[in-house]
């Protein structure tokens, strides 16, 4: 795709990349990607330098001239062992430093906002604006112990270790995770950004090469964290269909039960294809309310951001609290417990009588093995699914 | 692979013989190293009959001098550790090509990285830093100790503690696999049930009592214990940053603290500060975290700072040039370093202003830290420079930094910070800051006064070789990792894909070995100054031509450091006294009143680390009865009553006579 390139990578090209590839030749792909935002956030490590070294190289130049001018052998060089003040000196060294750092400044607050991942693109090349019709790719990411699962809504497929796009179309991603912080990162496509348990980060990037990436999870991650790589590929509108095609054709489906034995801890996955996923399973990994029965984080929320629900929400806390230790913050277990006698209505009472349902070993995370026997997934469901629920 | 919880004994805890890690070769190994040593140590002191000796001088001692050189003897022993598992590191990357697992599996490798992390920041880079403010501070205030002399021993042993613990880790259990700043949710028992989370936060907690309990003590000695005339704007600029370092220490300290309680509640009792669910937030932790992280680097390399400072201005026979600049610099970089935590992670999606804000403010230091630099370039002009071992450190200090510094700045913008956070060039980074300043720094303040810590100066050939090994070693360690990180290669990988990419890490292992040939070097310098110590002799107390008041001692200075405490004209006290041509007094000298040695700082420490050890392994009645002794133990102290005693005017004559001789034989 031919596009004027910006001046800063020209200079990339006469003054970085010889100094280091003289010396081994190697692929940057943080200075070389294929992606629109990564070769602006490239762009602008190479900028941030060389405004740097308007300052370091002098520094640097000046320190071995005057260590060799100044050394003590030099009988020439002026000595003034009292000298230890100048003004104007002091102007020049507090303001040089302040001048780049204004620069550099206002470089930052601009390309913060522009490169904001969370900022839908405004082009998909330099002088290449997004239409306003285009609808971007939807993709969304989970980061599972330890491998990544894709799921395309718009195609309606998903996929374990691989994913792809259509060069030149805006991607939109949803990432999130199962168990613990990740990083989601293409270096080629654009800069990382966490995937979090609970939680949703957006990253939007486009690219503008194609070719086969790496992608990988760029923070530690626990013990099959090296292994947590996976092939992004670029290809043109043909490729992208011919790979959902291929996708479609695996036949599997991946609804909530598929994803819990997905989620559970397996390193090296081998690429998997599913040819359906069951709808809203994102929405029900980020609110961490995949497994039946669990309350929604944003069911939750909803109820908490309202003040709550007075005594009956008491109900919430046992629908969250039901495979944690009885003990814990709240009684969901049928133990004595003064407060709740003196404010807790009759049917509370009968509930908390109630032999105490569920799993009582201890909560190890989501997609965790239980402490002891496999875990059932649908035996804490019996009893919640049971009662009354709060907000259905 | 999630280890099934062990079960918890009565008596003993969680722990069983299982703890032991008998089936890692290369533990066993280090461990049968380890109690060859220490079971040989044990036996030379015994037959030396020294047991007594270092009880009643060192362990006891409350004179910061010997504390001092105890902190810079557990930071030299711990960075030894800390450096064994950096070479682990680079052999496993350098190995773990072409589908090869390298040698260490993630339980091991996972642990070495955390480990070395840990090690390097609380147990190398913290007691170097303590130890040189303790011997330095009180010398160069003109004080006769800290302000609180028990206290400061106790801080060492606490500090010393939970060096035990962490090092107990390796042999008793496991240490934690979760990177130095353990991160929830990795962090939390749901996803690291094993004991090695709690051995983490146990040392910290344990060491923590100590550095913070330090940093009020050095506090109060630099603003009540200066010698008159020593107005704030007379200090030397160490003592200046050390006093911005420990007011940095009492300030983020107790969020560490906070934050680590907190990680050991949810561990401990369950609560849910950090959990996935239950409204836990672990990005709250990672807040906190680095509301004492960042910080805590300031607390780290302001002293170096001060010691570049001093050996600046005496190896060129200068007055420091611009020295109330640099105090203020000073001043502005503690304060800045309270604003900009949030730059260790922009990419976990805090918006576009607020990463905006925080990467500005992080620039801002530069400023600073550049006038810095520039101020002892300015120094350097117009003087006449001696490359003697302290200054060729600071002149490598300078030309490292720099290119450190840049590095710094180039993450602080954020969308560069998204496609190089997390990866090698963020590792070169900060290694080329850590090591560049304070590790650089810590060899150039050890060469610098050792000759008046021990009274003879470092053998110089051994240093040059460790410094010629030491500085390439370094670059050629860390270039390729800057060059890797622009590759997209990130952080803590245990095995790698692209075999294209093997050479560099094999270039980095060979500059880890260069470093450890400097290592060595450096401890060959150790052992040959101190055999050949008569040849090195320091009899004026002021081998380099100092500037400062440490310099008006003799070498090593006596228990009470100063006869009569000095009055102070000028900012440059000793230059001054010197070219002011002022004499020793001679006569006239009375009894100096000094606190007494006192074992308590050990038993106390003792015990804190004992209740550490069975809280790590759920021995509850150990923890109850260890907590029940602690409290006893303390109030047991408060009847000690010979708190202190005085050195009779006669003995002090004496002393002072012995150094009268000793200046008058050597001129």
């Amino acid at each position: 795709m031919p596009s004027p390139r910006p001046l800063s990578a020209r200079l990339r090209a006469l003054l970085i990349l010889p100094a280091f590839a003289l010396l081994c030749g190697c692929d940057m792909v943080v200075l070389n990607p294929a992606g629109d935002i990564a070769r602006q956030q490239g762009d602008l490590v190479i900028v941030s330098t060389l405004l740097m070294l308007l300052i370091i190289v002098p520094v640097m130049a000046l320190v071995v001239l005057f260590a060799w001018r100044y050394r003590e052998s030099n009988k020439d060089a002026t000595y003034a062992p009292d000298w230890d003040h100048s003004t104007s000196l002091e102007l020049v060294i507090w303001s040089a430093p302040l001048l780049i750092i204004i620069c550099l400044g206002a470089i930052t607050w601009v390309s913060t906002h522009l490169l904001d991942p969370y900022r839908p693109l405004s082009r998909t090349a330099p002088g290449k604006p997004v239409a306003a019709d285009v609808k971007p790719l939807e993709v969304q990411v989970v980061a599972l112990d330890w491998k990544w699962l894709f799921i395309y809504p718009e195609q309606g497929i998903a996929t374990v270790n691989e994913m792809a796009a259509p060069v030149g179309r805006p991607i939109r991603f949803r990432i999130s995770a199962s168990s613990v912080m990740n990083s989601f990162y293409i270096p080629a496509l654009a800069g990382q950004i966490y995937a979090m348990p609970g939680m949703e980060t957006p990253l939007n990037a486009v690219f503008d090469k194609t070719g086969a990436f790496q992608g990988f999870s760029a923070n530690y991650s626990g013990h099959g964290f090296s292994s947590m790589r996976f092939k992004a590929h670029s290809t043109d509108q043909a490729g992208f269909d011919a790979w959902v095609a291929e996708a479609k054709k695996a036949g599997a489906t991946l609804d909530r039960a598929e994803y819990l034995k997905l989620e559970r801890p397996s390193e090296k996955e081998p690429v998997r294809r599913f040819a359906g996923v069951e709808a809203g399973l994102f929405d029900m990994v980020t609110n961490l309310c995949v497994e039946p029965g669990k309350m929604c984080m944003h069911q939750m929320m909803s109820l908490d951001a309202k003040g709550g629900m007075g005594k009956a929400g008491l109900y919430n806390v046992r629908q969250l609290a039901y495979d944690k230790f009885g003990g814990r913050g709240t009684h969901a277990h049928g133990g004595k417990s003064f407060v709740g006698e003196i404010c807790a209505d009759k049917q509370d009472i009968a509930v908390r009588a109630a032999p105490k349902a569920g799993n009582p070993k201890p909560l190890t995370g989501a997609g965790m093995k239980q402490p002891s026997a496999e875990p059932s997934p649908t035996a804490p469901s019996v009893a919640s699914e049971t009662r009354p629920r709060p907000l259905s | 692979m999630i280890p099934q919880p062990a079960p918890v004994s009565p008596i003993l805890g969680k722990l069983s013989l299982d703890a032991l890690p008998l089936h890692e070769p290369i533990v066993v190994a280090t461990f049968a190293v380890v109690a060859l040593g220490g079971i040989g140590l044990v036996a030379a002191l015994t037959y030396f009959k020294l047991w007594g000796y270092l009880w009643k001088e060192w362990f006891t001692t409350v004179d910061h001098k010997k504390i001092g050189i105890m902190y810079m003897i557990l930071g030299l022993v711990m960075f030894l550790r800390g450096f064994a598992d950096a070479l682990m590191m680079r052999l496993q990357q350098a190995l773990a090509f072409n589908g090869s697992e390298g040698y260490l599996n993630a339980h091991h490798y996972d642990q070495v990285f955390t480990a070395h992390g840990v090690i390097m920041i609380f147990f190398v880079a913290m007691p170097f830093v303590t130890g040189l403010m303790n011997y330095i501070v009180p010398l160069q205030i003109g004080a006769r100790d800290v302000s609180f002399p028990f206290l400061n021993n106790f801080s060492f042993w606490m500090t010393t503690g939970g060096a035990v613990l962490v090092m107990a880790s390796l042999f008793v259990g496991e240490f934690a696999q979760t990177g130095w700043l353990a991160y929830p949710p990795l962090s939390g028992l749901a996803y690291s049930p094993g004991v090695g989370v709690d051995y983490y936060l146990w040392a910290l907690q344990v060491a923590g009592v100590g550095t913070t309990l330090s940093g009020i003590n050095l506090i109060v000695t630099i603003l009540k214990l200066r010698a008159p005339g020593m107005s704030l704007m007379k200090m030397p600029v160490f003592t200046w940053t050390s006093l911005c370092t420990n007011v940095l220490i009492v300030a983020s300290f107790p969020v560490l603290t906070a934050v680590l309680a907190l990680l050991g509640l949810d561990r401990y009792v369950g609560t849910n500060f950090f959990t996935n669910d239950f409204g836990g937030s672990a990005m709250m932790y990672v807040n906190l975290i680095w509301i004492w992280g960042h910080p805590e680097v300031y607390i780290l390399i302001l002293p170096l700072f001060g010691v570049f400072s001093e050996v600046t201005s005496t190896f060129s026979g200068k007055k420091l040039f611009g020295y109330s600049s640099m105090v203020y610099a000073t001043i502005v970089i503690t304060i800045l370093s309270y604003l900009v935590w949030l730059h260790h992670f922009f990419t976990m999606g805090s918006g576009a202003s607020v990463n905006s804000f925080f990467g500005i403010t992080t620039m801002v230091i530069s400023i600073p830290t550049g006038a810095k630099i520039f101020n002892w370039l300015f120094t350097m002009y117009r003087g006449r420079i001696r490359f003697e071992l302290p200054m060729m450190w600071t002149i490598a200090f300078m030309l490292t930094f720099v290119i450190g510094g840049m590095t710094g700045v180039m993450l602080a913008v954020p969308p560069a910070d998204f496609v190089l956070h997390n990866s090698l060039f963020l590792i070169a980074h900060f290694h080329n800051v850590i090591i560049g300043g304070v590790v650089f720094g810590v060899f150039a303040a050890i060469n610098y006064w050792w000759p008046k810590a021990f009274g003879f100066k470092l053998n110089e050939f051994w240093g040059k070789v460790s410094f010629w090994c030491w500085v390439p070693g370094f670059w050629v360690a860390f270039m390729p990792l800057y060059i890797l990180g622009l590759m997209g290669v990130t952080r803590r990988m245990r095995v790698f894909d692209d075999p294209g990419i093997q050479f560099l890490f094999v270039i980095a292992a060979f500059g880890a070995v260069m470093i450890a040939a400097g290592i060595g070097a450096m401890l060959v310098q150790f052992a040959v100054s101190i055999w050949k110590r008569e040849a090195l002799k320091d009899t004026t107390g002021d081998p380099w031509n100092g500037r400062t008041l440490e310099w008006a001692t003799s070498s090593p200075p006596p228990e009470y450091n100063f006869a009569f405490t000095p009055v102070i004209h000028d900012l440059d006290a000793w230059y001054d006294m010197k070219s002011r041509g002022c004499e020793r007094p001679l006569a006239g000298f009375k009894d100096i009143h000094m606190p007494s040695n006192t074992g308590a700082g050990v038993i106390l420490a003792g015990i804190s680390t004992l209740i550490g050890f069975a809280l790590i392994w759920h021995i509850w009645w150990l923890v109850g009865l260890g907590f029940v002794a602690l409290i006893a133990s303390t109030i047991v102290h408060t009847f000690n009553y010979k708190r202190d005693f005085d050195i009779p005017a006669a003995v002090v004559a004496e002393t002072e006579a012995a150094r009268t001789r000793q200046l008058a034989a050597g001129a």
